[in-house]
C-alpha cells in the first residue's frame, strides 16, 4: 500500500463543477500547474516532515558526539576554553592509569546490578498479581507509578533523611527489628551503595511493572487453559507459560535499565550532599557520570571528560553486543 | 488489534479470538477468556507495594510540617505537625522557587510542543509516506535512542559557553527539543491508527501534503500526542544531568533549584522536604488527573516497541 496515487488529472476538485463544460487553454495551463506542484508535493514533503528531527539531532546529538571524539585528544581546560593542545591518546592512558576510572566503573556496575536485578525481579511479580481480575486495578497501577513522576532530586533529598544514621526513619526500623548499631549509611561501601539503588528501587519498579503487565495481557489466555488442564499449578504456569512468552519483553528492559544503569548520575550526586561528585568521602559511590563531573566541572579538565564520555559509550557499546548474543543464544536455545 | 486496551476484559475477549484453539477443549472446561479472579494474598502484597510507593511521598509532606529540631529525634513523626506554611514559606524564597517554577514550566512545556509537534509529522512520514531512503533514516533514529546524553555534554557545554547561553532558558530547551523515541512512538501508532485510504482519498480531493497533515493527521493522532505530550513533559520537568550544567542556580530550573536546599553544611531538613514537596507538586497534580492515561501510554508503548 503506498500514499502514492495517481496524480488528479484536472487539477483536483475541479471537475466537480460543471461536467462536459469545453475546456479553455486557461484551465488546462492551470491543470498542469497542479500536477506539477503535486508532484512536488509528494516527492518533497516527506522530508520537510521528518528534517526538523534530524536537523535538531544534527546538531544537539551528532555533531557534539564526534566532537565529543576530537576533543578527548586534546588538552582542554574549562578556565580556558580557547587554549588547546593536542595530546593524542593522553587523556585515555591516564584514564587506564587512575584508580578513581576503575573504582568509578566497579561501583557503576555493582550499584547498577544491585538496582537492576532487584527492581526487574519485584516488577515481574507486581505484573504477575496484577494481571489478576482485580478490584480497583487502576488505583494499584496509577499508585505504583507515582514514584516515576518525582524527581531524581525531590526522591534523592527524602532518602537521603530516611537514611539518617541517628535520626532516621530506616535506622529506627531496623533498631526495632533488634538491629542496635545504627548503619552509617552515607559512610559504608555497601550500605552507601544499597542506599542509593533503592532510591533508583523505587522510582522506576512501577514504571517497569507496567511494561510486563502489557506484555502479559498480550499472551493468549488458552496457552494458560492448555496449561491448567495439563494438572500446571499458578506457580508452573507463571514459570512454564509467562515467563517464555515475556522473553523479549524481558530482555527490553534489561537493556533499557543497563543503559539507564550505566548513566547513573541524579541519586549518587545528591546523596552525597555538599561535593557530591566525589560520591562520598573516600569515592565509595562514585559513579562514571560522577567521575566525569568531577573531571570536567570541579576538576576543569574538559579533555579528560570527554575520553570518560567515550569510554562510557565503548561500555555501552560492549553490553549491547553481549545483550544481542545472550538474546541470539536463546532464541536458538528455545527453538531448538 | 488496532489498539491494545487496557481493559483486561477487552484483552480476554481478544484472546479468546486467537486462532490458537484449545485443541482439547471439552464443554465442561473453563470458559475461554476467563481471567483468574485474584485471591486475599494479592491484595495484600499489592497494598503493601502500593504503600511503599506512596510512603515517601507522604512523609516528604509530613516532614515539611515539622520542624528541624523535631526531625533530629527518635521515634520520627508519622503525623502532621503546625509548621507546613512557615517552611513552604522559607523554601520559597531561599531556593528561588518562583523563578525555578515559572522556569520549569517554560522549559518543559517547549519541549513537550517541540517534541510532540516533530515527532507525529516524522512519525506521520514515516508510517504513511514514501520516500527514499526512509529505511534508512528510520534506523538511524532508533539508534540515536542508544547514545547517552553523557556523550555529548562536553561540546554542547562549550558551544552555550562560547554563545554565552549559560543561564539561559534555550540552553536547556534546544537540546532535548526533538526525540527519538517520539518520532517512532508516533510511527507505530500512525501505521495503525490512520487508514491509508484516507490519505488517498484527500489527495484525489487536491489535499496538499500540509492540509492533510492538519485537518487528517493531527485528528487521528489525538490520543498519541496527548500521551507523549504528557510523557515528555514527565520527563522534562524532572532532567537533572544537562540542566545542572548548563545552568546556575541565578535562573535554574525546580531540579537544580533543589540542590541549593540540599547542599547547605548545616541544613535545614524541614525545610529541604518543603522545597522538595514544592517541586513535586505540580508533576503529581498532572498524575493525579491523568495518571490513567499515563500508565495506559506506557503500557501502549511497551507493547509496541
Amino acid at each position: 500500500m503506498t500514499a502514492v496515487t495517481a496524480p488528479p488529472s484536472e487539477g483536483g476538485a475541479a471537475p466537480r463543477g460543471g461536467s462536459g463544460r469545453p475546456r479553455d487553454a486557461r484551465d488546462e495551463r492551470r491543470g498542469r500547474w497542479r500536477s506539477r506542484r503535486y508532484r512536488w508535493d509528494v516527492k518533497a514533503m516527506p522530508y520537510a516532515f521528518v528534517s526538523p528531527f534530524f536537523l535538531f539531532f544534527a546538531a544537539f546529538g551528532l555533531f557534539p558526539l564526534i566532537y565529543t571524539g576530537w576533543s578527548s585528544f586534546y588538552r582542554v581546560e574549562l578556565t580556558n576554553l580557547d587554549a588547546r593542545e593536542f595530546v593524542g591518546f593522553h587523556n585515555y592512558t591516564r584514564l587506564l592509569e587512575d584508580e578513581f576510572f576503575w573504582n568509578a566503573l566497579k561501583n557503576t556496575f555493582t550499584i547498577g546490578v544491585i538496582s537492576t536485578v532487584p527492581q526487574l525481579l519485584i516488577a515481574l511479580g507486581l505484573a504477575h498479581l496484577l494481571n489478576y481480575k482485580l478490584r480497583g486495578s487502576t488505583f494499584f497501577r496509577v499508585a505504583m507509578l507515582t514514584p516515576y513522576a518525582t524527581s531524581v532530586a525531590a526522591a534523592t533529598l527524602v532518602f537521603t533523611l530516611m537514611f539518617g544514621t541517628d535520626y532516621g526513619m530506616i535506622n529506627w526500623a531496623l533498631e526495632h527489628l533488634g538491629f542496635s548499631n545504627h548503619i552509617d549509611w552515607r559512610a559504608g561501601t555497601w550500605s552507601s551503595q544499597i542506599a542509593v539503588s533503592s532510591i533508583v528501587i523505587w522510582r522506576w519498579t512501577g514504571y517497569n511493572t507496567l511494561i510486563y503487565l502489557a506484555a502479559m495481557q498480550a499472551v493468549p489466555h488458552d496457552l494458560y487453559e492448555s496449561a491448567a488442564l495439563d494438572g500446571a499449578s499458578r506457580w508452573q504456569q507463571f514459570r512454564h507459560v509467562t515467563i517464555p512468552m515475556l522473553r523479549p519483553t524481558i530482555l527490553f528492559t534489561i537493556v533499557v535499565s543497563t543503559i539507564g544503569a550505566t548513566q547513573l548520575f541524579g541519586e549518587p550526586f545528591l546523596f552525597g550532599g555538599p561535593g557530591g561528585e566525589k560520591g562520598g568521602s573516600s569515592h565509595q559511590f562514585q559513579t562514571l557520570g560522577l567521575y566525569l563531573y568531577e573531571q570536567g566541572w570541579t576538576n576543569y579538565h574538559l579533555g579528560r571528560a570527554s575520553a570518560i564520555a567515550w569510554a562510557m559509550f565503548l561500555i555501552l557499546l560492549l553490553i549491547a553486543a553481549v545483550n544481542g548474543l545472550v538474546a541470539r543464544w536463546l532464541r536458538k536455545n528455545h527453538e531448538g | 488489534m488496532a489498539t491494545i486496551s487496557t481493559n483486561p476484559a477487552d484483552q480476554a475477549a481478544g484472546a479468546a479470538d486467537a486462532p490458537r484453539k484449545a485443541k482439547r477443549r471439552t464443554p465442561g472446561a473453563p470458559k475461554a477468556g476467563r481471567q483468574l479472579h485474584a485471591g486475599p494474598f494479592t491484595y495484600i502484597v499489592l497494598i503493601v507495594f502500593t504503600a511503599i510507593s506512596l510512603f515517601p511521598l507522604v512523609w516528604t509532606a509530613i516532614a515539611a510540617s515539622r520542624t528541624n529540631s523535631r526531625l533530629a529525634q527518635t521515634p520520627p513523626p508519622f503525623w502532621f505537625g503546625s509548621n507546613l506554611f512557615g517552611n513552604l514559606q522559607t523554601a520559597w524564597t531561599e531556593a528561588n522557587l518562583s523563578t525555578a517554577l515559572l522556569n520549569t514550566a517554560i522549559v518543559a512545556g517547549s519541549i513537550t510542543i517541540g517534541t510532540v509537534l516533530f515527532s507525529t509529522i516524522a512519525g506521520f512520514a514515516f508510517a504513511k509516506l514514501q520516500f527514499k531512503m526512509k529505511n534508512f533514516l528510520l534506523m538511524l533514529t532508533i539508534g540515536t535512542m542508544m547514545v547517552p546524553p553523557q556523550l555529548s555534554v562536553v561540546p554542547l557545554f562549550l558551544w552555550i559557553a562560547d554563545l554565552d547561553w549559560t543561564n539561559h532558558l534555550q540552553a536547556v530547551i534546544l537540546p532535548t527539543f526533538v526525540s527519538a523515541f517520539g518520532v517512532f512512538f508516533m510511527r507505530q501508532y500512525l501505521s495503525q491508527a490512520l487508514p491509508t485510504e484516507i490519505i488517498e482519498a484527500a489527495r484525489v480531493d487536491g489535499a496538499s501534503s500540509l492540509r492533510i497533515v492538519w485537518h487528517v493527521v493531527f485528528p487521528a493522532a489525538r490520543p498519541a500526542m496527548a500521551v507523549l505530550g504528557m510523557l515528555t513533559f514527565v520527563a522534562a520537568w524532572n532532567d537533572f544531568f544537562w540542566p545542572i550544567i548548563a545552568l546556575t542556580q541565578e535562573n535554574p530550573t525546580v531540579q537544580v533549584a533543589l540542590t541549593s536546599l540540599g547542599r547547605g553544611y548545616i541544613p535545614d531538613e524541614s525545610v529541604i522536604m518543603a522545597g522538595a514537596l514544592l517541586g513535586t507538586l505540580p508533576l503529581l497534580l498532572v498524575f493525579v488527573i491523568f495518571g490513567k492515561q499515563i500508565v495506559g501510554g506506557i503500557m501502549q508503548g511497551a507493547v509496541k516497541g
